[in-house]
């Protein structure tokens, strides 16, 4: 188990540099510059400018000093945000996105267990035609399109929620609806499919033929074998959440990393851009190796051993 | 024999299909008694495994039992509620499945599945419960129990995981265990350490067993009595000797002549395939692949004919005013030495 972690460790530092040199060569290739007002400074403020920030040494040299910087764990300082380093600009917004990710996460998975494995018990009939409709309008309807239907309809004609902001739980609930829709729909097709693939086994019927009753066979057997299938959805959820809160932290306007990325894009910020570009490959290859782990766990057929090379 | 533990009475199950009502179960009667070993045989489709299904309550959601009664007890199982029938699974009546492969959890220990009935119906907690499933599992022949009884499915070859079923099914003693074709699935040389462990266990737990299987051979070693089932119907009952060496329908020749033999050269198969039971025939339901087949055999169904007290066949040919005709020849050399057995016995 230990040589496996290390192998996997080393793969992930291998991903990270790759990515983070890939980024950095096609974020160059960017027009424009890092500066708003161009055309109203003169060529030597522009001049004392980029040598103030580096941008006037040749790329390689600034990739370079970038990397170096980078294995010190110095991600740079801000072009636009009054000189804050990059690592500071993540570390105060980090918060908001994490929690709004994370009850997302949950919302979506937990009542999609739940709304999956209801529609399996009563299949083919109107329970789990419904859900399956649901869900099919739930996974084509675009979270930004969700996010504005529920702020118009839920905040402004009912005024249920805050419309906007991040102020507190309530002013969450929204945000999280609307990014957690998707993985709640994509979640319950899975888990229903898996479950009837699972209520049809023959284990099943022996559970039965023990004398076991219906909620006990789907507790204890039939839940945890449907869920195997769905621990190869969290690498794709966590990259449909980190796309989608770019969005919707935007619409609601949270300060989150997402609304500072995409900010950060439309400004030339390259420190920015690298770092969070960064943080969020981090993100995506710790949840693959979770991933990993998490089946072990669930599924003892694929334990992970060590006598693994 | 001992106390007649469980008689199924007219027995009529259909499955309602987009085609319309297959009649799967056809005026079935049975009965076992205690500690004896039945034998239900019969080629697939022919409605053993329904038969089974229905004495446990376990029926297809399809499935419709149309008359008949199953008293168990002196109760009619087929009256009892799904909670009532959760009392008897498991505890009175168990089962073997047929293909260990796939009949345990993948991602249970074992020794929690062995716990599961105990648990749910001795109100046993969890640790007497696995304790007791160390026990048991020692008992169906797995070494090392106390070791492996934390081990997960994958981690048992095809005939320790046919022991654990076994386990489970005996763990509450039931009083009817029902195997149906436990064997079939699992190597030949695995097959016979399995049939003589079932018989050591029946022995211990003294359990009554309904066997159910399509392999003859099987049969042999195993049956106090063996029911032959055909397109839904019973056509042939009687004590193991009766039916191997004085069968009476021409079915029961046919499945016999199809079995191999040491003195066999080759073997016979029954031409033909069984009815549709969507529509299923008035008279006989084997006349369309009898050889031996009468005019009356396609317009009414035989009545069981009474061979001996134990023995009974529904064949117009046991009728007084059928014409004589000569068996197959492996069928007349089964009755002679059925005639040398019955003149030691007397």
């Amino acid at each position: 188990m230990k040589k496996y972690l290390l192998k996997r460790v080393l793969y992930m530092v291998l991903t990270l540099f790759l990515v983070a040199t890939i980024t950095f060569f096609l974020m160059k290739l960017m027009p424009g510059t890092p500066y708003s007002n161009q055309e109203k400074m003169t060529p030597q403020q522009i001049k004392i400018m980029n040598q103030q920030y580096g941008l006037d040494k040749p790329i390689w040299m600034q990739y370079v000093i970038y990397i170096f910087g980078m294995v010190h764990g110095d991600l740079g300082t801000s072009f636009q945000f009054s000189n804050q380093p990059v690592s500071y600009l993540i570390s105060s917004r980090i918060g908001a996105s994490a929690q709004l990710g994370v009850q997302a996460m949950l919302f979506g998975v937990i009542l999609g267990i739940i709304v999956g494995s209801v529609a399996a018990i009563y299949r083919n009939t109107w329970v789990d035609t419904t859900a399956t409709v649901l869900s099919i309008i739930g996974k084509s309807v675009p979270n930004f399109v969700l996010a504005v239907l529920l702020q118009y309809y839920i905040s402004l004609k009912l005024g249920w929620f805050p419309i906007a902001d991040w102020e507190g739980f309530s002013y969450t609930i929204l945000p999280t609806i609307a990014l957690g829709v998707g993985p709640l729909a994509e979640t319950a097709r899975f888990i229903r499919t898996g479950m009837v693939d699972v209520l049809n086994s023959d284990y099943i019927e022996l559970a039965r033929a023990k004398g076991m009753n219906k909620f006990g066979i789907i507790y204890h057997h039939a839940l945890r074998n449907s869920l195997i299938p769905l621990v190869t959805l969290i690498g794709p959820y966590t990259v449909a959440l980190m796309t989608g809160s770019m969005v919707i932290e935007n619409i609601f306007s949270i300060p989150g990393i997402g609304e500072q990325y995409v900010k950060s894009i439309q400004t030339n910020d390259y420190p920015t851009i690298m770092g969070v570009t960064m943080l969020f490959c981090f993100g995506l290859v710790l949840i693959i190796l979770i991933t990993d782990i998490i089946y072990g766990i669930i599924d003892p057929r694929i334990r992970l051993t060590g006598n693994e090379d | 024999m001992g106390e007649r533990i469980l008689d199924v009475n007219n027995l009529e199950i259909n499955f309602h299909t987009y085609a319309g009502d297959v009649k799967a179960i056809r005026d079935v009667s049975f009965h076992l008694d205690k500690g004896e070993t039945l034998a239900i045989v019969g080629e697939s489709g022919s409605g053993k495994s329904v038969t089974t299904k229905s004495l446990m309550g376990l029926l297809a959601n399809n499935a419709r039992v149309v008359g008949g009664s199953i008293m168990y007890h002196d109760e009619d199982i087929l009256k009892k509620s799904e909670k009532q029938m959760q009392d008897i699974r498991g505890k009175d009546i168990a089962m073997i499945f047929q293909d260990p492969m796939t009949s345990l959890d993948p991602t249970m220990k074992i020794g929690r599945q062995i716990a599961e009935p105990l648990m749910k119906h001795k109100n046993v907690e969890k640790k007497k419960a696995l304790a007791q499933a160390l026990e048991i599992l020692k008992l169906v022949g797995i070494d090392h129990a106390e070791e492996r009884i934390n081990e997960y499915p994958h981690q048992f070859s095809g005939g320790q995981r046919q022991r654990i079923v076994i386990a489970i099914a005996l763990v509450c003693y039931p009083e009817i265990l029902i195997a149906d074709e436990p064997t079939t699935a699992l190597d030949v040389t695995i097959q016979a350490q399995i049939l003589d462990l079932m018989k050591e266990l029946q022995q211990k737990i003294e359990t009554s067993i309904i066997f159910i299987t399509h392999d003859l051979g099987v049969v042999a070693g195993m049956a106090d009595r063996v029911a032959v089932m055909y397109a839904g119907q019973i056509i042939e009952y009687g004590s193991v000797d009766e039916i191997f060496y004085n069968p009476q329908h021409p079915y029961t020749w046919g499945l016999l002549n199809s079995m191999p033999t040491l003195n066999s050269t080759d073997l016979q198969a029954i031409p033909g395939t069984p009815p549709d039971l969507l529509d299923p025939p008035k008279g006989d339901p084997f006349a369309a692949r009898n050889p031996y087949a009468m005019k009356i055999d396609e317009k009414e169904k035989p009545p069981f004919f009474k061979v001996s007290e134990t023995h009974f066949a529904s064949t117009w040919l046991l009728h007084p005013d059928a014409p004589k005709i000569t068996p197959p020849d492996e069928i007349v050399r089964r009755k002679k030495i059925f005639k040398k057995m019955q003149a030691n016995v007397n």
